[in-house]
């Protein structure tokens, strides 16, 4: 039963001691990207007070060279708070804080993306941009087997799991609807969640969040998943493509819009955004993985219900394609329209601001505009 | 089943039901010092017909030092002197816990009693103001004596992914820690946060900023709260620094330090100052920073995982292989305090405190043979 030896630890002695009151003292956990991109740490502090906002929280730093982020003759980087949640492990009044990471120059770090992106977001503020992500994962055991599935062996084909229900159906329910509550308390803007083609695989939305609170929700999202899976022993993966074969990938399909595009006659504004999507669709797949689009590689192929990565396509109601209009808003003639591109372990900043750049801000060719 | 003691299986719900009993008006006190190896902790509770307010309620008790590695059988009976008192996070209010110094049958302190010397050179530098945060880490074992959750006869996959890590294929044992911090919390311990460290299965707690005397007596009590917890859990904390050998991080308690002058305007010069002292006294500080007069840390300090080389004295900016590092914030802001890298995690804290404070402020060369 490949789940961790931390999960079988008596959960009656963990709560016995997590009762404990703490008097006036507060538990922040400050959470960052780290220098894989995907990766998170997190690390806690104790406060003498609860925060109310996120400008109440010190910054603080951390050894970058055992996060791959430094070299350890110059190792110290720093943390900025950036988001505030409420912890739904420690509960009330703890934090989870989400951050920045600046290098000892205090310039960004490599895979601090929310600086820029903030920059975009900031800039086209008054055109009030709502994203929503799918975020797809998949459930492993620590063997790294998916979870449920026969050791050394391979379940019945895909058709019967996608929203499913039953013991041979959906494999690790419990991690989704703790992770949804979690969520749900911690403030995490969730709206969603089902289980997915792939058995073990599963979904959550997170949205609509608008401008830079999309990448701080969707990154607390997947802390709290991490950390989730943690408590339950298995391992939560956002591989695009986890099993190769007949089996799904994993992506983050993104849907996006603006207050033109929600308004009557919208449509026009989405088919241009799709225009311009259309004529910059390396630049695209360079930004909607971690490693420039060799990730993806693996994942749209142009089967299991994705485009092909070399191709750049849209159409009404098409899972086949790069850009998918939902059927309703080709009916009601406004709305907005879903990037099904994203891997799954894309970095939301990274993805929004290159929907900002293409659509809001017109730009072309490969490189992004420093403004 | 992972290596886990026996008495964590006793059901926990039970021993709740015997806990929850009303005690009146009496109340339970437990003793804990420091036994004849200088690492080990030893406790024994006995009741009082009140509550105590203060320290000065509880009494002077004495225990058979001939089964604590610290006297003879002829003469055994030695002295528990209280110190300090904390809150009980194991039989909560009103009980306590009670920290005490040894004292042989003639009054005078046991070998490894360290209190009563540093307690004379933290009166004699008290105008200073100096304040201590120590760093603690520890390697979580099973009771087999391998690191808990690792593969048994085998290996993780090597360090990178842990520190700060969060998932069931990083973080191992997270619940120690959790309910650690709570019971420290609760207790009164100056906890100042906690993270995951390089190697899996090893973990950090810091305990601080403590003025004087009061580095060792939270230290030793945090201490005792993580061995009590790890029982409880059915594993082992190891404060061993070097319990896995090969490509794997050894365990120390970085201290850090800082006096009034350090901390105003201009401070550098006297950290700067200090660390001169500190480097003209090397192997008099290796021998205080582990019990063994150095040994234990020769497996530690190579000049690799982020150490320094036990020969050489080293210091520098955000350098972690140095045996001095100025953090980088201090170096901008040109005060603050300084981080000795040098103890072992095994330590004890009144030594490593008392020869710090000794050096940096009581040392001038003239009077070395004096020291």
């Amino acid at each position: 039963m490949a789940t961790s030896s931390s999960a079988t630890l008596s959960k009656t002695v963990k709560q016995q001691y997590m009762d404990l009151p703490q008097g006036d003292k507060c538990q922040a956990m400050y959470l960052w990207i780290d220098g894989t991109g995907e990766g998170l740490r997190c690390k806690t502090r104790t406060l003498d007070f609860e925060p109310k906002s996120i400008d109440d929280l010190p910054e603080w730093n951390f050894d970058g060279s055992s996060t791959y982020q430094s070299e350890g003759s110059n190792s110290d980087m720093y943390l900025i708070p950036a988001a505030m949640f409420r912890d739904p492990f420690r509960k009330d009044p703890n934090k989870l804080v989400l951050c920045e990471v600046l290098k000892y120059n205090r310039k960004p770090a490599e895979t601090n993306l929310r600086l820029t992106c903030n920059k975009v977001m900031e800039m086209v503020e008054d055109q009030i941009p709502w994203f929503g992500m799918e975020q797809e994962y998949t459930i492993l055991g620590t063997d790294g087997h998916p979870f449920g599935w026969p050791s050394n062996g391979f379940p019945g084909p895909q058709g019967p799991y996608y929203c499913g229900v039953g013991a041979d159906k959906a494999y690790g329910r419990d991690i989704v609807e703790a992770h949804y509550r979690a969520c749900l308390y911690a403030g995490v803007e969730i709206c969603g969640t089902n289980a997915e083609v792939m058995p073990a695989q599963w979904e959550f939305q997170v949205g609509p969040c608008e401008g830079i609170n999309m990448g701080d929700h969707l990154w607390a999202a997947r802390f709290i998943l991490h950390r989730v899976c943690e408590d339950f022993g298995v391992v939560a993966s956002f591989d695009p493509k986890p099993i190769p074969g007949n089996w799904n990938g994993a992506g983050c399909h993104t849907n996006f819009s603006t207050k033109e595009m929600r308004e009557d006659g919208g449509l026009k504004a989405i088919e241009d955004s799709i225009e311009k999507l259309g004529k910059r669709h390396s630049y695209h797949i360079r930004a909607y993985d971690p490693k420039g689009g060799l990730d993806n590689a693996r994942r749209l192929t142009g089967h299991h219900e994705t485009s092909n990565i070399n191709e750049f396509s849209a159409g009404v109601a098409n899972r086949g394609a790069s850009i998918r209009i939902p059927r309703q808003v080709g009916q009601e003639k406004k709305g907005y329209f879903e990037d099904r591109r994203p891997s799954a372990n894309c970095d939301p900043y990274g993805v929004t601001e290159a929907m900002i750049r293409t659509c809001l801000l017109s730009e072309e060719g490969d490189e992004p505009v420093d403004y | 089943m992972p290596a886990m003691s026996l008495s964590s299986r006793l059901n926990k719900a039970v021993r709740q039901q015997y806990l929850n009993l009303p005690q009146g008006e009496k109340s339970q006190i437990t003793y804990i010092w420091i036994d004849g190896t200088g690492e080990g902790l030893r406790n024994k509770t006995r009741t009082l017909d009140f509550e105590p307010k203060s320290l000065d309620e509880i009494p002077e008790w004495n225990f058979d030092g001939s089964s604590t590695y610290q006297s003879e059988g002829s003469n055994s009976d030695m002295y528990l002197i209280p110190v300090r008192m904390f809150r009980d996070p194991f039989t909560l209010d009103p009980n306590k816990l009670v920290l005490c110094e040894v004292l042989k049958y003639n009054r005078l302190p046991a070998e490894t009693n360290h209190r009563a010397s540093c307690m004379k050179v933290m009166e004699e530098i008290k105008e200073h103001c100096m304040w201590f945060g120590m760093e603690q880490e520890f390697t979580l074992l099973g009771i087999d004596g391998h690191p808990f959750s690792w593969p048994t006869n085998g290996f993780p996959r090597p360090q990178g992914p842990y520190y700060c890590g969060v998932g069931a294929d990083s973080a191992y044992g997270r619940d120690i820690v959790e309910c650690h911090y709570k019971a420290c919390l609760f207790a009164g311990i100056n906890i100042y946060g906690t993270n995951a460290e390089v190697m899996p299965s090893q973990w950090e707690f810091q305990v601080g900023p403590c003025e004087g005397i009061e580095m060792g007596d939270h230290l030793w009590v945090a201490r005792f709260l993580l061995h009590r917890v790890c029982e409880d859990f059915g594993i082992i904390a190891t404060l061993d620094p070097k319990p896995v050998q090969g490509n794997w991080n050894g365990a120390g308690c970085h201290t850090n330090v800082s006096t009034k002058q350090m901390r105003e305007e201009g401070g550098l010069q006297y950290i700067e100052q200090a660390i001169d002292k500190l480097s003209k006294r090397h192997p008099q500080h290796i021998q205080m920073y582990d019990p063994s007069g150095g040994k234990d840390n020769m497996r530690r300090l190579t000049g690799l995982h982020e150490t320094a080389s036990i020969h050489e004295f080293s210091a520098g900016v955000a350098n972690r292989g140095a045996s001095i590092r100025i953090p980088r914030q201090v170096g901008q802001e040109k005060k603050g305090y300084f981080e000795d890298r040098r103890p072992a995690a095994n330590c004890d804290p009144y030594a490593v405190t008392k020869i710090i404070a000794s050096t940096c402020l009581l040392y001038s060369e003239d009077k070395e043979e004096s020291m």
